[in-house]
């Protein structure tokens, strides 16, 4: 989802609820049910985050599913279990690394289908979507066969591959959007104010991309940090952290994993409330001066 | 070109341009030379070429024949940005990522020019906008975020200055206040100015030579007074204000004068006013030209009288009132009357003559146009919102 397209929903968004509101008016047995729907919703969403972050501050011994007291050993010790931050580490380098590479390419891509006719333009189109339809499962399967075939040592750097083989997709996908909808007379402009054809995409082109580019980057990461299924058919025996915690699953997942699970969350939660505040602060700005 | 200023303006000659879009042919073997430091408009309908000729002379676009020289120099195949040319776009075209002075710095600091943001302010109170110098466009109204566009390309002292239609999106009275404005800074800093129009009165107003565009060519090129007295085909005689033609066998030829036969009457043309002096040609009067009469008038020498015909149309627009006269056996005739008295002379029904001295009328090289006049809102910035609403839907859709 380009940014855009997230602030068109945004806008969007008030009105059903408003009518929603309207309809179930005040007090009927309508507005009671959907209260209770809601919490029930919002509870079943809940209990794993929340399990996870008490769970951080349990003082656990070999597994981490009873309640056995309190304490911030689990915090102050995350690395004492070291296959956790390994895998956590490994998990960031994997997505930093996919990330960076698979923006890059798929800018690039996405101006590209965007801009210029090629041979194959609508072939190679369809052929970058196909990666979003087809289940995980398959192309997992499918290319750590390949890397069995071609004799390839699997380990981090298959992961890599792997992940930026599925982002470049999302990237495209992103990124044209933007594309699409950037005035062609901007460019023109740039060239016109003498600006050479580089000058043209560093200082014109490329700032205007760059809300769609984050975006699309932020999303890799995600996917990439987040990945299960491919990651275990093509990482031998390199941990990430998903994988770690799906195999220590079995035997009791260490604290440890609960702590950065819910670091993790807190980082995306204060992230996206950072975005909003300076979002509506730029806002508010701009209604004042405007 | 180098971090220095041109110190005036330059000729602009375009010799045989031709540009060819796949499937149709934008511009037809163009000839044309602009004076250094004058005020040139290109005026005409949308899809006549103008805006094609404008991008060619920028470097946007190509020529797929011909050359372009500016100041003397070939540079037809030269990148827009080592043309010493600046646009002012249709759409202004303001970088929105960047602040009002950052965009007028622009062109300067990619010419390595040392005082960028000295004369970035400078050219900001040209145009009376250096107060908002700190804000993004989209801070700013249509009117200054116009002003702002001319000020970035100005700033540049380019040989040449284009203008892309860059009063379209504003209000009738912040363009005349712009059309000044621009007249003013174009004597001030002695540019030469390309302007490129579907508006007539804009373009008579402000600029010292206006050429007149059709389908790719140029149909007639010269200062405004000439272009509306004497124009010289149907098109011109249309475009440029409104014309009553009429078309007729030329019956005599005289020293001075042709004679049209139009509706059994004889009427006259100075022969140095006409095209053509012979065969089936067609003539034509500007409507404020002709006079009304509630009964025929005198047969003098050097006045065409046509007539009787009834008046189908009164209209009253305060400092004239126009009439559509119908004389039997001709089109429709306009006549604009001065309200030299109160109100209507005549009205509604009322059988007219109407006559013209002969000095006022002009013979045309062509014949007169089945469709005299274009659909108003036929102009590129209506055309412009119609693509942008169906692209809008398009991506709504997606």
């Amino acid at each position: 989802m380009t940014t855009q397209e997230a602030a068109a929903i945004a806008e969007t968004a008030p009105a059903p609820r408003r009518r929603g509101r309207a309809r179930s008016g005040r007090g009927g047995t309508g507005s009671w049910v959907v209260g209770a729907y809601s919490l029930i919703a919002l509870a079943i969403m809940m209990i794993p985050i929340v399990y996870t972050i008490v769970f951080s501050f349990n003082d656990a011994r070999r597994s981490n599913i009873v309640w056995r007291g309190f304490t911030l050993d689990n915090w102050l010790g995350i690395c004492d279990d070291d296959r956790v931050c390994e895998s956590f580490g490994n998990s960031i380098l994997v997505g930093v690394t996919a990330t960076i590479v698979a923006t890059v390419l798929g800018t690039m891509i996405a101006i590209a289908i965007v801009r210029y006719t090629f041979k194959m333009r609508t072939l190679i189109t369809v052929l970058l979507f196909l990666p979003m339809a087809t289940p995980e499962v398959v192309l997992g399967s499918g290319l750590g066969s390949q890397f069995v075939n071609m004799g390839v040592e699997r380990g981090l750097w298959t992961i890599i591959v792997a992940h930026i083989m599925f982002c470049i997709s999302f990237v495209v996908v992103t990124v044209r959007a933007r594309v699409a909808s950037l005035d062609p007379s901007l460019e023109e402009a740039g060239r016109d104010l003498y600006a050479s054809p580089g000058q043209v995409f560093w200082r014109v082109t490329l700032p205007l991309l760059m809300p769609g580019i984050l975006a699309a980057a932020l999303l890799c990461f995600a996917l990439s940090f987040d990945d299960f299924i491919i990651t275990n058919f093509v990482s031998g025996n390199a941990e990430t952290f998903p994988k770690f915690v799906y195999v220590a699953a079995s035997r009791g997942i260490p604290p440890q994993s609960n702590v950065i699970a819910s670091a993790v969350f807190f980082l995306a939660i204060i992230i996206v409330v950072a975005a909003q505040l300076s979002a509506g602060a730029r806002r508010r700005k701009l209604a004042k001066t405007g | 070109m180098g971090g220095s200023f041109d110190e005036s303006g330059a000729d602009l000659e375009l010799v045989g341009v031709t540009k060819r879009f796949p499937g149709f042919t934008a511009i037809e073997n163009l000839n044309l030379t602009i004076p250094a430091g004058s005020f040139f408009a290109l005026l005409g309908p949308s899809g006549c070429g103008k805006t094609t000729t404008l991008r060619l002379v920028a470097g946007l676009e190509e020529p797929t024949a011909g050359r372009i020289l500016i100041g003397g120099k070939d540079v037809t195949a030269t990148k827009p940005h080592q043309r010493p040319v600046n646009t002012v776009f249709q759409s202004y075209a303001l970088f929105p990522h960047m602040t009002v002075l950052a965009n007028v710095e622009f062109g300067l600091k990619r010419r390595g020019i040392s005082n960028a943001q000295a004369l970035a302010h400078e050219a900001l109170r040209l145009v009376e906008l250096d107060h908002v110098a700190g804000r993004k466009p989209s801070q700013l109204s249509g009117g200054q975020q116009q002003r702002v566009a001319l000020a970035r390309a100005v700033v540049n002292r380019p040989a040449l200055l284009l203008l892309d239609e860059p009063l379209g999106a504003l209000d009738l009275k912040l363009r005349r206040q712009m059309q000044l404005e621009l007249k003013a800074i174009q004597s001030e800093v002695g540019l030469t100015f390309l302007h490129v129009t579907h508006d007539q009165e804009e373009a008579m107003t402000m600029a010292d030579t206006v050429a007149v565009m059709n389908k790719g060519r140029i149909e007639q090129m010269g200062a405004p007074e000439e272009l509306y007295e004497l124009p010289r085909t149907s098109f011109v005689a249309n475009f440029l204000g409104q014309s009553n033609l009429f078309t007729g066998p030329v019956v005599e030829s005289a020293a001075d004068s042709i004679t049209v036969e139009v509706a059994g009457v004889g009427v006259k043309v100075p022969r140095e006013r006409a095209q053509r002096h012979a065969g089936e040609v067609t003539i034509g009067v500007r409507p404020e030209k002709l006079t009304l009469h509630t009964s025929k008038p005198d047969s003098v020498a050097g006045l065409n009288v046509l007539g009787p015909g009834t008046i189908t149309d009164v209209s009253f627009t305060g400092v004239s009132t126009q009439y559509l006269v119908q004389i039997p056996g001709l089109p429709a005739i306009t006549v604009f009357a001065q309200n030299m008295a109160f109100g209507p002379v005549a009205e509604q029904g009322a059988e007219v003559w109407v006559s013209w001295r002969v000095e006022h009328g002009f013979g045309l090289a062509d014949e007169a146009d089945p469709e005299p006049r274009f659909a108003d809102d036929d102009d590129t910035r209506s055309i412009a919102v119609q693509r942008r609403q169906s692209l809008e839907v398009e991506l709504d859709e997606a």
